[in-house]
């Protein structure tokens, strides 16, 4: 028993470091309303218009993140697999630059570098930078999932069948390799999900309504309403991170099986 | 269904001009990371080192010397260097407890699925949480008042070491993330090895198990330091931005809304220096990986 000690010792030290916080959040969060505990802050925040377009924003361009940049690496990804494996690890260099130059870094560059252009001077133009930096973000996750996710299939005789049929790249590429690595896709799509919805650092510098510079504006006028959001924010980012491990377990016996 | 006499017909082409054709099948790919990454990083870079009338000039980096800008730098070099340190230990220990440590396997799994959400779980939301814990009004403040401890005004959440307090929260979980593998890459024949020879569980872990680990261990450690380096938001939510006495990222920040510092170059200059650390850390990380790898390859 002695001999576990340790073990449980640090063990029990992280899940105090990590719950702690989680569970004084959520007791604060149900003390809006003096001396009961209720769900107020829950619902003040549900209820806010401003809650619901800022998410509803951030959804939106969430989205649209994944969407661009599964259209960016998917066909990327299954070309350098199929034709230049020399480039692979440049690929693989640009992917994980985002992890080089940090966001506040990142939407700095951008915007002095696109200033008084149409892409800084209006709404729009802003929320393209927006989704350009994001879909930059999700290059290292969704680069690696869909990598893994095409070398698990054999794409050199699936893209080679499709010829032999007739088809052409666009075919091939949106009814064999998209339908293919859909699994490894979507565990990229989620943890871009997860990153989007939280993300305040760009959406705050580009000045868009987004989820993120909401929250923080919203702890400056009211209490208890932001740990509600935290334990709003921290069951979304949950939920996104479960959908990945639960993908991933069926992912796994798909791959174990044709091998 | 695309023609069947288009695939054809391009069949003879792809073999005589091969290398232009099979390029341009990257090219969104690069035009993408060319215009949202590397064109404005580069220049921001370029013009670090040019001043107002577009001349070559070193003197947005000397400028860097200032005395505010060199205090915000080492703040977050010392926030970094703390962070890295209390996460990576913390986090390191962890990781054996869950795997060498012989914990059950349900508890692995619970750490491992915790630790992809929490480090996941920063900036604002992260920020909330901890003043709902630790700040003035915070549960576990309150808690402590009860049971006679005051933590104010000795210790603040608004501080180096309140701040650093709320960055191991994702420090850890990365950690652990990382170095979970790592000690389950470990073979059991080495132990056993070294226990048929007459080692002692101290023997084993100062001759084998930590020289193995240790590349690993500190390349971890090193990403754990660009980590909160580059981090923003959490430090943004509980500072609340002001442009004195503060982390780098808030100082670059501070440059988009306003031109606090009167020129644009030493903004330039300000987010070189930042790309130039976290280069270097990165470029470390890796190395030591590779280290590691020729005997944590599974």
């Amino acid at each position: 028993m002695l001999k576990r000690f340790w073990p449980w010792f640090w063990f029990l030290v992280g899940a105090v470091y990590f719950l702690v916080p989680l569970y004084a959040t959520f007791d604060f969060s149900l003390r809006a309303r003096r001396g009961e505990l209720s769900f107020a802050a829950y619902a003040n925040v549900l209820n806010d218009i401003r809650f619901v377009e800022s998410f509803w924003f951030s959804l939106q361009t969430a989205l649209a993140t994944i969407a661009i940049s599964a259209l960016v690496i998917v066909p990327t990804a299954y070309w350098v697999q199929l034709r230049l494996p020399r480039l692979r690890p440049v690929i693989e260099f640009f992917t994980l630059l985002p992890f080089v130059v940090p966001a506040v870094v990142l939407v700095f560059s951008l915007a002095r570098t696109y200033s008084r252009t149409p892409l800084t001077d209006s709404r729009e133009g802003l929320w393209v930078l927006l989704i350009g930096s994001y879909v930059i973000l999700s290059f290292p996750y969704m680069y690696r999932a869909v990598d893994t996710g095409l070398r698990s299939i054999n794409i050199h005789d699936l893209t080679e069948a499709a010829q032999s049929l007739g088809a052409g790249w666009f075919t091939i590429l949106a009814r064999v390799i998209f339908p293919n690595v859909y699994v490894a896709l979507l565990s990229g799509a989620f943890i871009t999900f997860a990153i989007v919805m939280g993300e305040f650092t760009i959406a705050a510098l580009l000045a868009q309504p987004a989820f993120g510079p909401y929250m923080n504006r919203l702890a400056s006028s009211r209490v208890y309403e932001p740990s509600a959001l935290a334990i709003i924010s921290f069951a979304l980012t949950w939920a996104a991170i479960a959908a990945i491990q639960w993908i991933g377990q069926g992912s796994q016996a798909r791959v174990a099986g044709p091998r | 269904m695309a023609p069947l006499t288009q695939t054809q017909a391009s069949q003879p082409v792809v073999r005589r001009r091969a290398i232009s054709w099979t390029w341009l099948g990257v090219a969104p790919f690069f035009l993408f990371v060319a215009a949202f990454l590397i064109w404005p990083t580069l220049s921001i870079i370029a013009q670090s080192f040019l001043d107002q009338e577009r001349r070559l000039t070193l003197r947005n980096i000397l400028e860097l010397g200032r005395p505010f800008i060199v205090s915000s730098y080492v703040y977050s070099l010392q926030l970094s260097a703390v962070t890295a340190i209390g996460g990576g230990l913390l986090g390191g220990l962890l990781a054996y407890a869950i795997t060498t440590g012989g914990l059950p396997r349900p508890l692995r799994n619970a750490v491992l699925s915790f630790s992809g959400v929490a480090s996941n779980f920063a900036g604002v939301p992260l920020a909330f949480a901890f003043i709902a814990t630790l700040g003035q009004l915070g549960v576990v403040t309150q808690w402590l008042r009860s049971v006679g401890i005051n933590l104010y005004p000795a210790f603040s959440l608004y501080s180096f070491w309140g701040l650093s307090v709320v960055y191991i929260y994702f420090q850890i979980p990365l950690m652990v993330l990382i170095m979970a593998p790592a000690f389950e890459g470990m073979r059991r024949e080495w132990r056993e090895a070294a226990e048929s020879l007459g080692a002692t569980s101290w023997h084993y872990w100062r001759f084998i198990g930590l020289p193995i680990l240790l590349p690993s261990l500190l390349g971890t450690m090193v990403l754990l330091f660009g980590n909160a380096f580059g981090a923003h938001a959490t430090a943004f939510q509980l500072t609340g931005g002001g442009s004195q006495g503060n982390v780098v990222t808030i100082l670059i920040g501070a440059q988009i809304s306003s031109d606090a510092l009167a020129n644009p170059g030493l903004g330039n200059a300000l987010a070189l220096g930042m790309i130039v650390i976290m280069g270097f850390c990165i470029g470390l990380y890796t190395w030591l990986q590779r280290l590691s790898a020729r005997w944590l390859r599974s």
